[in-house]
């Protein structure tokens, strides 16, 4: 049921008391409001024709008359269709004429606001700026870096000449410590192959709509024990792992590591 | 100077509201028209929410991964000048580069270090929009390009590693393609297919450079183009939490 807005229960409250004392106050108003109604309504009928259709005036009239036979106590919805049409219309609109709520519609439920009005900014200078900065300071980096450390650049490729030991580039290093636990297949294959198949369905496979973290205790917990399985591992793999891909401690032996 | 600004000339380059034709003074107008009239920029909308500015929600990885494909792509570029992926040729080209060319070593350092700041880069991008949850809906299928890229950001860094020619190259590739081997079923065809033979040898390096500088910043161009066109198009970066 839709929510009557305060100001036209008001009105209807207003209509009906005024209705109520012409009812007690004259008794010549008094047929004209009970009996009388079934004969004066078609008069108006004949002359408001061609303005109002005929099914609103059946419907009016049906209202009005549940509203005379319900007396004093009319449903609260009854009253908002009755209460405006006192016994003795009022001319209340432009042309002298008589206005009557025929309903009562809650706003949202014709028109539908799309476009909330949200706090934008321009992308020049606001964005712009930012971009610009951590662009520079990465350049920066970069260049600084490179002028203090090389690229490492080992002698040529020899087939003959196995390193001890060889290791993949840092971010497979991950698999290779897979590598010391499982069937290759297994950790070359089938655990990277399955990890990233999950990571693509992610959002097809996690339904909770909300976004705030104490909604999103699971995902979070598990995303994060993923991260950190293979940050461990790579960091193994890269720092702790020596001749013959043995467990050793880089401060004992040394770095066996080469980016 | 007026004469030239107001050639027809000047005035075909610089579209109208262009700095260049007025010059700039602050307005709600001139701040649209510094990214409506530039290329580059206009990979933006003109205005963004508020908070899509905040540096502590995105930390700029995206668009420093973006940063960093260009600065990669300048440097590569110059590398490519320098090279010539054959077993016989590679290292001594590496070599005479770091030794003979002006700021040769510079510039393949600078392209080893940001290609490894990349991969950190577009990994912590990752993490950021999942804890963000910025994948949910209507996201989700950019979460999807997205993981494509970071698997190609891998690739490229994987296939550039081997062109050095040096024992560190040929014996981390000879790690990795080992393990792509054990791929179920069709295993020993992966390994013929990226090797160009059942050895590692002047053929891999040819395959990997061809995929290196050109088919793989290829493929990564056009899902980087879906990439960005797709925030857009979902709306914009992820609301605040």
């Amino acid at each position: 049921m839709a929510e009557v807005p305060e100001h036209l229960l008001k009105r209807a409250q207003e209509a009906r008391e005024r209705a109520e004392a012409q009812k007690g106050g004259g008794d010549a108003a008094a047929p004209e409001s009970s009996g009388g109604e079934s004969s004066d309504a078609p008069a108006p009928e004949s002359s408001g024709g061609p303005k109002i259709p005929d099914h609103l005036l059946d419907r009016s009239k049906s209202a009005r008359d549940q509203a005379a036979s319900g007396g004093a106590a009319p449903a609260a919805a009854a009253a908002v269709a009755t209460a405006p049409m006192p016994a003795q219309p009022e001319p209340t609109g432009p042309g002298g004429g008589t206005q009557r709520l025929l309903t009562v519609v809650k706003s949202g439920s014709i028109q539908d606001v799309k476009a909330t009005p949200t706090d934008k900014v321009h992308v020049w200078p606001h964005l712009l700026v930012v971009e610009f900065v951590a662009a520079l300071i990465f350049t920066a980096f970069t260049l600084i870096f490179s002028i203090f450390v090389n690229a490492p650049l080992l002698e040529l490729a020899n087939f003959n000449e196995t390193p001890n030991p060889s290791k993949a580039p840092w971010y497979f290093l991950g698999l290779q410590e897979l590598l010391t636990m499982f069937h290759p297949m297994v950790a070359g294959v089938t655990i990277p192959g399955i990890a990233l198949f999950l990571l693509i369905l992610a959002p097809y496979i996690d339904r909770n709509p909300s976004k705030k973290p104490e909604d999103r205790k699971f995902a979070i917990s598990l995303m994060t024990l993923h991260l950190m399985f293979w940050a461990i591992l790579v960091l193994i793999g890269s720092f702790f792992r020596g001749p013959g891909f043995n467990f050793v401690f880089p401060w004992e032996v040394g770095l066996f590591f080469d980016l | 100077m007026n004469d030239v600004q107001g050639s027809q000339a000047w005035s075909s380059i610089f579209r109208p509201g262009s700095i260049f034709r007025k010059g700039y003074s602050d307005s709600p107008r001139n701040r649209s028209y510094v990214i409506m009239n530039s290329v580059l920029y206009h990979l933006h909308p003109v205005k963004v929410k508020r908070h899509a500015v905040k540096v502590s929600y995105t930390l700029c990885l995206g668009g420093l991964s973006f940063f960093l494909f260009i600065l990669l792509t300048v440097t590569g570029i110059f590398l490519m000048f320098f090279y010539r992926p054959t077993a016989a040729q590679a290292w001594d080209d590496i070599y005479v580069l770091q030794t003979s060319v002006t700021f040769g070593l510079l510039v393949r350092n600078m392209h080893r270090w940001a290609a490894h700041l990349m991969v950190i880069t577009v990994f912590l991008h990752m993490a950021r929009v999942f804890y963000h949850g910025a994948y949910k809906p209507p996201r989700e299928f950019n979460w999807v390009v997205g993981v494509i890229l970071l698997t190609l950001t891998l690739l490229l860094s994987f296939t550039g590693y081997l062109l050095p020619w040096d024992q560190l190259a040929l014996w981390a590739v000879t790690v990795g393609t080992n393990m792509m081997g054990f791929t179920p079923v069709f295993g020993d065809q992966v390994r013929f297919v990226l090797l160009g033979g059942v050895e590692i040898g002047t053929d891999t390096l040819l395959r990997w450079y061809v995929l290196h500088v050109l088919m793989l910043p290829f493929v990564l161009v056009i899902f980087l183009a879906v990439h960005f066109w797709r925030v857009r198009k979902d709306g914009g970066i992820s609301g605040p939490l």
